[in-house]
């Protein structure tokens, strides 16, 4: 009897491994080539619906690109049932080195191609075409009890934010004289974000140099959180961020030597929010662009059609002005970083008519 | 002349002083430590019941069957969790799979057969320490065995390196599961085994396992639940976050619900938070599935050993 049962217990334990087995090689069975490869056809890739396109498209890099990527590749498969869009947020630096691996045909930027990664690419063989395809607004916010701080000088905002100011300037009454004697308490991104990178680049002149002693997070909603807490608080990071919490958050007018800006998808879209706005960028491997859906893909993408995607995720568009510039770019084909090579303060369109 | 201890007066004086019973005073810090006690499992219970009202507030509205059967989308209403919610059954499935007789196989071996020399003590040394190296570690070395010297085996950053890599995580942790189970099981049994002529194997199939399977089960469970929870390897591997298509075992991306739910608590719109807090429901029931099995598992084995 003993020995029934236990045999039973085996036999049930045996069959419900053999079970898995059988639904995994099932699952898995007939392929053995890696989709990895660019040129990686899926036959099986149904065929109903518009658009005989077929393929698979494998995009990574930046989160904060990330949401403008998912937009189109949802879209763009909606019209073209045969192609597979994969969108992975290794971050900028991460993206890249997948990109320059051959492992990805996109890769998403917050931030301009590096010398190193260019440099990674060109030993790998891969050739790219940078392309902006959005704007975003990196939005400086107060609390709104806050009545003092309704514009800032980028002067301003770097006497709060320089790496000097670590330990000496903890007041907003040090920042100008006129702002009343209030504790200043600082929240902004970590230091792996793009958003960081290109702020510190902007008020302190060089990327990634920041004071320490401020409150950071990878997430922006715990920014937005630490400065609605709090009355004496100053947080920045993306105009999205801000603008999904408006009712609770006061955006501070910058102005950058110009005049008191302040941060909204018409000042960027004129280019009045300087030089606090920045672009966000697709890198496209040219190999891949011969292959015809990844080529319908990034025309989709810088298509002035598709725009309204853009805004819709929280971003402001390129607008009339650079579109057409950015698509002559990928019509000609124009390899390289032009913003890596572009001069200190050139405007968008200055860098994209080169 | 009688012979007296000269001590033993004064010591049995000494005791009598020394010796309070202070029973009230006992008493009372016997009631202190079992409140303490008490307040130390309520704290726990109150934090997690917090948890879980917060999540099911948040989440349970958006929880629905388009939740489950939507692939990712720009708008939190479209968005749904199909292909990170296969994506972790995958993992599950495959984890459990080589872990599993992996782990217990070899932490029978430590247990029962092997004999205490210098091997199996630097075995020992190295399985402990390992169950407490950060899992992005074993993300690295996923990424670099796995995904690059067996790409032919599993395809690249796939579905399954990643539950390769998984499994990798969670074996020390199964090794000392089986391996404390296996020792709370009484030495007379496996003598008597002897004792009556079975081999070593015999003795172990039949009386020592069965007797530790439920123990075995457990650690299992716990690791298993480790595993499913981990994001940062999953990163590493390669996980998506946009997957529009079901994942299948050693071809194209692969998404997980850990990877999901972090994209949606980082997005602005409070939507998609929504979103974040169904999935995490939807994580914490296939964790309680899994419980479950192994419980319904568990008392099988239980019963059978009547």
């Amino acid at each position: 009897m003993l020995f029934q049962l236990r045999s039973k217990r085996f036999a049930y334990l045996a069959a419900s491994i053999a079970l898995t087995f059988v639904v995994s090689s099932c699952a898995g069975g007939g392929t053995d080539t890696s989709t990895e490869a660019p040129e990686g056809e899926t036959a099986e890739a149904p065929a109903e619906g518009g658009g005989d396109l077929s393929g698979t498209i494998a995009i990574d890099g930046s989160s904060t690109v990330f949401p403008i990527s998912e937009a189109m590749a949802e879209e763009f498969m909606a019209a073209n049932n045969g192609v597979q869009v994969t969108v992975g947020t290794s971050g900028t630096g991460g993206g890249f080195e997948k990109f320059c691996a051959g492992e990805t045909q996109i890769s998403n930027a917050s931030r301009i191609i590096e010398a190193d990664e260019i440099a990674a690419c060109e030993a790998a063989g891969i050739e790219f075409i940078e392309l902006p395809v959005a704007q975003d607004a990196l939005t400086v916010v107060v609390n709104p009890e806050n009545d003092w701080a309704e514009c800032m000088t980028i002067e301003q905002l770097n006497t709060m934010w320089a790496p000097e100011a670590q330990g000496t300037v903890s007041n907003w009454n040090q920042v100008d004289p006129s702002f009343p004697d209030a504790p200043l308490a600082l929240y902004g991104p970590g230091t792996d974000s793009g958003t960081f990178d290109y702020f510190t680049d902007v008020v302190n002149g060089e990327e990634g140099a920041s004071r320490g002693d401020y409150t950071s997070s990878e997430d922006d909603n715990v920014i937005v959180q630490g400065v609605v807490g709090d009355p004496n608080a100053l947080g920045y990071f993306g105009y999205a961020y801000y603008e999904e919490n408006a009712d609770s958050l006061k955006a501070v007018q910058v102005d950058g030597g110009e005049g008191c800006v302040a941060p909204s998808a018409e000042t960027v879209l004129d280019g009045s929010y300087a030089p606090l706005s920045r672009p966000l960028f697709v890198y496209v491997s040219t190999a891949a662009l011969e292959e015809p859906h990844i080529q319908e893909f990034v025309n989709f993408y810088v298509d002035e059609a598709n725009a309204s995607l853009v805004e819709e995720v929280g971003y402001v568009p390129l607008g009339d002005e650079l579109t057409p510039l950015v698509q002559a770019r990928l019509e000609n084909g124009v390899t390289g970083s032009a913003f890596a090579e572009a001069a200190e303060g050139a405007s968008l369109p200055e860098i994209l008519a080169q | 002349m009688t012979v007296t201890d000269p001590n033993a007066f004064s010591q049995d004086d000494l005791a009598k002083q020394r010796f309070n019973p202070n029973l009230a005073g006992r008493y009372r810090l016997d009631n202190i430590f079992r409140i303490a006690s008490w307040v130390a499992t309520i704290a726990g219970l109150v934090v997690l019941a917090f948890l879980l009202i917060d999540v099911l507030v948040d989440g349970l509205p958006r929880l629905n069957w388009q939740f489950l059967t939507s692939f990712p989308s720009r708008s939190a209403e479209r968005a749904g969790i199909l292909a990170p919610l296969v994506g972790t059954v995958w993992l599950l499935f495959i984890t459990a799979l080589v872990a599993f007789p992996i782990g217990v196989g070899a932490g029978i071996f430590l247990e029962e057969f092997s004999t205490d020399n210098l091997f199996t003590r630097i075995l020992e040394i190295n399985i402990g320490n390992l169950a407490a190296v950060p899992s992005i570690i074993y993300g690295l070395l996923g990424l670099a065995v796995f995904v690059r010297v067996f790409v032919d085996i599993t395809g690249g950053r796939t579905v399954f390196a990643a539950g390769l890599t998984l499994a990798l995580l969670i074996l020390p942790v199964i090794i000392v599961a089986t391996r404390e189970a296996l020792r709370a099981v009484p030495d007379s049994l496996r003598l008597a085994g002897m004792a009556l002529g079975a081999t070593r194997w015999q003795t172990v199939r039949e009386h020592v396992l069965p007797q530790a399977f439920p123990g075995i089960l457990t650690g299992t469970i716990l690791a298993l639940s480790r595993a499913i929870g981990e994001t940062a390897p999953l990163i590493v591997i390669g996980a998506q976050t946009f997957v529009p298509y079901i994942p299948s075992f050693r071809e194209g991306g692969f998404s997980a619900l850990p990877i999901q739910i972090f994209n949606w608590v980082g997005r602005p719109q409070a939507e998609f938070h929504t979103n974040a807090a169904a999935g995490i429901i939807v994580l914490m029931i296939v964790l309680l599935i899994m419980n479950a099995t192994a419980i319904y598992l568990r008392n099988r084995f239980q019963a059978g050993k009547v």
